[in-house]
């Protein structure tokens, strides 16, 4: 199969389809609307199901019951809309069940705009739903990423028992580029192996999937529980990819579009010889902060670019436990860096 | 002697938590009469809601899920659409169902989901103590309302089972109560043609059962119950809003 | 085309060129097949190895009188497909002209569909093609391939792909159920091709 040229929001659909999922449910939100439109056309095709909901608290509560029947589930949307869904995930990672959710991400506070942005950095890691949890956040950078990574993520999912959000932009979502789904395949094979789904209590004892829990101690044992199962996944899941990491004394750290900004820039200075490097992160939570301390030995400092005023920065310093200085550039509201504004910051940075 | 009175198996063989005089015990215990007559126990799952009966579980032998303050018809759409050959109900309260969760099962009702919704309504928030229910009676004095349910501040009792009912999806709409023996047994049949309705995949069903709440209505069980038969029913008719007998 | 080759059959790592980078807006309203254009161009650049993107005008914009969409066709990894001052711009009604001329880059190229814009366009730093798109392509009874025309000049004067591979993408751009269109257009783009030569 060659390669074909697809937005963003249609990769993600379609990889999904191969990864098996068979359950969508959604509510439209730009700029995240090809996706359940593709949805809309292919589940039938594969025989899987898809509702569009009528709101996002229903669909994500729909995945939930999806869920828990043991098929695999996903459900998508913009800023505002994951807003809505935080509760529903929240009860997801209590009850253990896996689930994707997709954060096309827009500008905000409040209605925002459409234009891209990544100010959900916050929400996304550090749980944002009520409750000591955390979703494993995954963040692909390019086409074949948006592709690649959702299968990664329903396979995540499925092995930990836990909600995955693919994190991505309205650029992101919206642009076409080339992108190969020939070589795609899920490894984790969940199919009728999963001993805990509720089908009806015949030939065994009745199964409850619950998160009230009274009794005491009862829930901190839950929630002990959820942070090994954590541990594990940050000990083990973290991503990310280095560019020019043995060699550069400045560092920029950046995800998704504006990574690929950043790149740009790299690939710039370094014609003029100057040694300069990126961390990229591809799973948000987990943050790489293994490799971001590797890459610290080095590095004299670290310049965060974010399409937000400064989320990601903090993990960047907690990361390195700020043994090296960490500045930010970032445009916020829908706006993106340009390669320009992010060269005069390092020429600024780097001149002081 | 012989044993002519005894639980049904789909319920569990325990106390419960509920107060003395309280509708929910009996709710409980004909929906798990219905499911052992129907013998659909082993090919069941029920959904339990935010309130009183959020832990149904405890009682009802068979899998249950619980849901978000709400999300009951939600959770039970993605359920049946993935596996329709399984039987699914949920079950509901009136601030679960009528308040927080009425975007839910207005869509689940016009969708016509062929699921089975149990919707228990005592017109008080039993759990978090005697607060005003959508379907709280003017004038009735509740933890929130202390001078009684004013219609200008409040607003009127909610009436689901005449809201649903002239939606097309909904196949069987039916108001029962359980204040004396009689009602109890046409509950039953209500509830029992509610999962016939499932079985035969003929859509949406929906029983709402008016149940008396003494702690919160402040009077004895006795006194209680025939409050529901008087007050309760003059306000919400019992009877059947769509779908034959 | 300066001897270059279409990369068909030919493994990317033989074919001969320059090096590119064309920053590209295709402007004009609804309807006149301006995210075609964008597509059909970028498929052809992506059949020869290049890398692409292609960017459509999103939500309440779209309904604003001009609908546009940005391609980037480059020899190097595109970084953000937004594109800020266009290397090309195409123009096919009024509006999108006094929307994007002034933002098309220094020695970069306009091209004014001069049918349905009866103003001339005022830049004197940016090379200017004026093509009755419209005009011609009512001439060949197909009014909606005006696109295809100036896909076609645009081709003689900036050549980022090879006529004959951008025929051949309009397979991958279109849907099949559209493939009968698929004569009238190569019809188009060599009549634009034509004008764009002279």
């Amino acid at each position: 199969m060659k390669k074909i040229l697809m937005c963003g929001n249609e990769a993600i659909a379609e990889a999904a389809i191969i990864a098996g999922c068979r359950f969508y449910a959604g509510y439209p939100i730009t700029p995240q609307n090809e996706l359940p439109s593709y949805m809309s056309k292919r589940m039938p095709e594969v025989g899987g199901i898809f509702i569009q909901s009528e709101s996002e608290i229903s669909a994500i509560n729909m995945v939930f019951g999806a869920s828990l029947t043991g098929i695999r589930a996903m459900t998508s949307s913009s800023s505002p809309g994951i807003s809505l869904k935080q509760e529903g995930i929240s009860y997801l990672a209590a009850c253990e069940l896996p689930a994707v959710i997709v954060n096309i991400m827009r500008g905000g506070p409040g209605l925002g705009n459409i234009a891209p942005s990544q100010s959900d950095y916050f929400q996304a890691t550090k749980g944002g739903g009520h409750g000591d949890y955390h979703t494993i956040v995954i963040a692909p950078a390019s086409l074949q990423e948006m592709a690649d990574l959702t299968i990664l993520s329903f396979d995540l999912a499925d092995k930990y028992r836990t909600p995955v959000m693919i994190l991505g932009d309205g650029i992101l979502g919206q642009m076409m580029a080339p992108v190969e789904f020939k070589s795609l395949k899920p490894k984790v094979e969940s199919f009728g192996k999963k001993d805990w789904i509720l089908d009806g209590c015949k030939g065994r004892k009745p199964r409850i999937i619950r998160s009230l829990l009274l009794a005491e101690g009862e829930l901190e044992r839950l929630n002990l529980k959820l942070q090994k199962k954590y541990n594990e996944i940050k000990d083990k899941e973290q991503r990310c990819e280095v560019l020019y990491g043995d060699d550069s004394e400045i560092m920029l750290v950046a995800y998704g579009t504006s990574s690929r900004i950043s790149r740009s820039v790299i690939e710039r200075l370094r014609k003029t010889g100057k040694k300069i490097g990126m961390l990229r992160p591809i799973s948000l939570w987990p943050f790489p902060e293994k490799e971001l301390k590797r890459v610290a030995k080095r590095a004299k400092a670290f310049l965060v670019i974010e399409m937000s005023c400064g989320q990601m920065i903090e993990d960047v310093k907690l990361a390195i436990d700020c043994a090296r200085p960490v500045y930010f550039y970032g445009r916020t509201g829908g706006e993106i860096p340009s390669e320009e504004e992010i060269i005069k910051t390092i020429e600024d940075k780097t001149r002081s | 002697m012989d044993k002519i009175f005894k639980k049904p198996e789909s319920i569990r063989d325990v106390g419960t938590h509920y107060c003395p005089g309280c509708g929910h015990g009996i709710v409980h215990r004909i929906i798990c009469e219905v499911v052992d007559e129907l013998d659909i126990r082993e090919n069941l799952i029920g959904i339990a809601p935010v309130g009183c009966a959020v832990i149904a579980y405890d009682y009802w032998d068979f899998d249950v899920t619980e849901a978000a303050h709400g999300r009951v018809p939600a959770v039970a759409t993605g359920i049946k659409r993935v596996r329709p050959d399984k039987i699914v109900f949920g079950y509901q309260g009136d601030g679960d169902l009528a308040a927080i969760g009425t975007a839910e099962i207005i869509h689940a009702a016009n969708r016509g989901e062929n699921i089975t919704i149990i919707f228990v309504n005592n017109t008080v928030y039993g759990m978090t103590g005697g607060q005003m229910a959508p379907t709280t009676l003017l004038k009735q004095k509740t933890a929130t309302t202390p001078s009684g349910r004013e219609q200008k501040t409040h607003g009127f009792p909610l009436k689901v089972c005449e809201l649903l009912s002239v939606l097309p999806g909904v196949v069987h709409s039916e108001r029962v109560s359980v204040h004396n023996p009689q009602n109890v047994l046409k509950a039953k049949k209500a509830i029992k043609k509610a999962f016939e309705n499932q079985i035969k995949n003929l859509g949406f069903s929906i029983v709402e059962v008016l149940s008396p709440c003494p702690t919160y209505l402040g009077l004895t069980p006795q006194d209680a119950v025939k409050w529901v038969g008087e007050e309760m029913a003059k306000e919400y008719p019992i009877g059947i809003y769509k779908g034959a007998a | 085309m300066g001897g270059r080759g279409d990369g068909k059959g030919i493994p990317h790592r033989y074919i001969q060129r320059c090096s590119v980078k064309e920053e590209i807006i295709f402007a004009g309203f609804g309807g006149q097949g301006i995210m075609l254009m964008g597509k059909a161009l970028a498929y052809a650049a992506m059949n020869n190895g290049r890398h692409v993107t292609w960017m459509p005008s999103y939500g309440a914009e779209v309904r604003g009188g001009t609908a546009h969409s940005m391609v980037i066709i480059s020899d190097e990894i595109i970084a953000s497909p937004v594109v800020k001052e266009p290397t090309i711009c195409v123009v096919m009604n009024r509006p999108s002209l006094q929307k994007f001329e002034t933002r098309v880059k220094k020695g970069g190229f306009l091209i004014v569909n001069k049918s349905l814009i009866d103003i001339d366009a005022a830049r004197n730093d940016i090379d200017i093609l004026n093509i009755p798109a419209t005009n011609m392509a009512s001439e060949l009874n197909s009014l909606k391939s005006a696109n295809m025309i100036i896909l076609g000049a645009l081709l003689a004067k900036r050549s980022i792909v090879s006529l004959e591979s951008l025929i051949d993408a309009l397979k991958d751009a279109l849907s099949v159920s559209n493939y009968n269109m698929i004569p009238i257009n190569e019809k188009a783009i060599r009549k634009g091709f034509e004008y764009g030569s002279r």
